[in-house]
């Protein structure tokens, strides 16, 4: 697959604030490709400016080989979902999604049959006399697709489309969307701050923080290999570790890590001895016993004590304080013994993880583990969110 | 209905009696006391007469009134026109800018009101006049020449009129204008409209409810214009508002007044029945397609 569109050197400031630094990105052809980041990173500026919206300060957007920078938005093959739908309050469902088709002229019997096959996409037909406001959240949202869909573009742009439903709508909405994708193969560019759909719905995502990108990969990349520290803490949790090299060796080498323990970690960037080495381990790497675990050399071992418990359900969350740090860690209960002895507060237990887990970081700024959330936080945050799914 | 249903009901009732009422005692009764008075014989003195006639009626075939009554539509359409059409963009604009300039801006727009209506129209007949510094501008620079009046023809009424009722348009429009979803604007664009489009499909009809207003509020006063033709028409731009103050002010003929008046009202009353009895219908219509 070759490349469909591309961002060339795009920068855009607002009134000296610079929303946007010289980013560019390549979207292939086909693909759901999304931007990830939190509020005021300039995702929705980078959309904008592919809609014609807003205009680049510099830098050049290509789309099918086609420089389409200086064009008008009615003048390019490319529509957009907006967050908030923005759907023509005075047209009824079907005058809404006839309204491309309308401006670019199309004759009347031809519209009809048209409006009538995205209705049926969106499940919408019964509604098609309907107002916008008679609709439900969903159902403004799907008459929004198939507004955009309708004119065939190049390529669809969804602004945070998902993010004005509840939980349980937007799942659904995930799962048919990503249907709407594969019925229909044209291209998304979706922008979202919630890398959760940002992680289900893409073929690959780019994470842009203040106006940069920081990382361009596919949804396992992203999350397995995170380049910075900001996309390892913003892309789900992990613990951040900060090391000096005292012995190099293929594949794994040893880290000396001042208050907790001396660590194995794979080589998975070049490293000299006496290099200073940033770390990051996702909490569902780290085991957890009350036994001190019998393992092969590749393993590294750890004692600590249990600070802070939360039983989700499916799995539980311990915070484990070894010194000065406080760990987090994941248990999935796949094996759960109710005869077994509890881990509970307090307890003495043994972290242990295999080198391969470590992950070292490219970049690490200390402003970035602010993303991370403590844990008090965290039991409101995972409470509130477990009961939206009970519903 | 359940019992909750029809003690709102009843409450809904009970809050709407005095405005209702208010209504009936001072705006229906008077109407049709007008209306009656047109059926009356006038008395020689100025009151009304004790005997029902058509009479009235009859004088109405005055040859000058079907030209006063068209002048009268024609200077209140076209003057709404030119109201509405120039309020429409200066809305679209001044919702457009900040908002610390938009009230600078409205501000502006109101100004004018702290001076007396009588006042403002009076300084038109001046600015107008023969004799007048706008007149005489006309002259130096032969734009006009010397023994062509400005004042006192169907065009200064129509220019007084827009001038005094353009704020009247402007405001509900603005109004409606600066609650409109610019955002609506960017997705007609961005399915392909121009600007032109855009504008005439979407923003026109975002602020529908401004421009019916707008038309209301400028047209109905305009049709009952009085002082304006009166101060800067002269004779030979008089509207009917100025026959009814005659009838009844100079001739002391109350019942020829009252059939002139009802001539005004049903202009109104006919044309605003008819829209909204088409309107009645068409929700009705909409609602029973809408399932």
């Amino acid at each position: 697959m070759d490349d469909f569109l591309i961002f060339d050197g795009i920068s855009k400031s607002f009134s000296n604030h610079k929303v946007l630094d010289n980013v560019s990105l390549t979207v292939k052809k086909g693909e759901i490709f999304s931007l990830l980041g939190p509020s005021g990173c300039g995702k929705t500026t980078l959309l904008r400016i592919c809609a014609g919206l807003e205009e680049p300060d510099s830098g050049r957007i290509i789309l099918n080989g086609e420089d389409i920078t200086d064009l008008s938005p009615n003048k390019r093959q490319v529509n957009t979902v907006f967050q908030n739908y923005a759907l023509f309050p005075n047209l009824s469902v079907f005058d809404n999604i006839a309204f491309g088709l309308r401006i670019s002229g199309m004759k009347e019997s031809g519209i009809k049959d048209e409006v009538y096959k995205y209705l049926e996409m969106i499940q919408l037909t019964d509604h098609a006399r309907k107002k916008p406001d008679k609709l439900s959240g969903g159902q403004k949202q799907r008459v929004a697709i198939a507004r955009a869909l309708i004119n065939k573009p190049k390529i669809l742009l969804l602004d945070e489309p998902l993010a004005a439903l509840d939980l349980k709508l937007r799942q659904r909405m995930l799962v048919d969307l990503d249907n709407i994708h594969d019925e229909v193969g044209i291209t998304f560019l979706y922008v979202t701050h919630d890398q959760s759909e940002a992680m289900s719905l893409s073929d690959n995502i780019a994470v842009l923080n203040e106006g940069l990108v920081e990382q361009v990969g596919t949804p396992t990349q992203i999350y397995e290999a995170p380049r910075t520290s900001f996309v390892a803490a913003f892309i789900g949790d992990t613990n951040f570790f900060e090391g000096d090299v005292i012995e190099v060796n293929e594949p794994y080498s040893t880290l000396h890590i001042e208050d907790f323990t001396d660590v194995l970690v794979y080589n998975d960037k070049k490293i000299r001895k006496g290099d200073r080495v940033y770390l990051s381990i996702r909490p569902e790497k780290f085991t957890v016993t009350l036994q001190k675990p019998q393992l092969p050399e590749s393993y590294n071992i750890v004692k600590g004590k249990v600070e802070e418990i939360i039983y989700l359900g499916y799995h539980t969350k311990y915070w484990v304080r070894v010194n000065e740090y406080l760990i987090e860690t994941k248990r999935l209960h796949d094996r759960y013994m109710l005869d077994e002895k509890m881990i509970t507060w307090g307890d003495e237990v043994w972290l242990s993880w295999h080198a391969d887990y470590c992950y070292m970081l490219e970049q690490y700024n200390m402003e970035d583990e602010a993303l991370l959330t403590l844990p008090d936080e965290e039991i409101m945050a995972e409470i509130e969110s477990e009961s939206g799914e009970d519903e | 209905m359940s019992l909750q249903g029809l003690k709102k009901r009843k409450s809904e009732v009970l809050i709407s009696v005095s405005p209702m009422g208010w209504l009936f005692i001072f705006f229906v009764i008077p109407t049709f006391l007008v209306i009656a008075m047109a059926f009356r014989s006038a008395d020689p003195y100025g009151g009304i007469g004790e005997q029902w006639t058509l009479n009235t009626l009859k004088d109405l075939r005055n040859p000058n009134y079907p030209l006063i009554i068209w002048r009268t539509v024609w200077l209140s359409i076209i003057s709404t026109a030119i109201c509405i059409l120039t309020a429409i963009p200066a809305a679209y604009y001044i919702s457009r800018i900040k908002k610390k300039y938009q009230d600078i801006i409205l501000l502006f727009i109101i100004v004018p009101f702290w001076i007396n209506f009588l006042i403002r129209i009076f300084a038109w007949k001046v600015f107008l006049h023969p004799e007048g510094m706008f007149k005489q501008l006309l002259v130096t620079l032969h734009i006009s020449g010397p023994d062509s009046l400005l004042l006192y023809r169907p065009e200064a009424v129509l220019v007084v009129i827009v001038y005094s009722y353009l704020p009247f348009a402007l405001l509900p429009i603005y109004a409606s204008a600066e609650k409109f979803d610019f955002h609506l604007m960017e997705a007609a664009y961005d399915l392909g409209a121009g600007r032109l489009q855009a504008f005439i499909r979407v923003f026109i009809p975002g602020i529908r409810q401004g421009l019916l207003t707008a038309i209301i509020v400028v047209f109905i006063p305009a049709l009952g214009s009085y002082v304006i033709p009166d101060i800067v028409g002269g004779p030979s731009a008089e509207m009917i508002g100025n026959k009814i103050a005659q009838r009844t002010f100079i001739d002391r003929n109350l019942p020829h007044a009252s059939a002139l008046s009802a001539i005004l009202a049903f202009a109104v009353i006919i044309p605003s029945a008819l829209a909204l009895t088409r309107r009645f219908f068409k929700e009705k219509n909409s609602g029973s397609l809408g399932i």
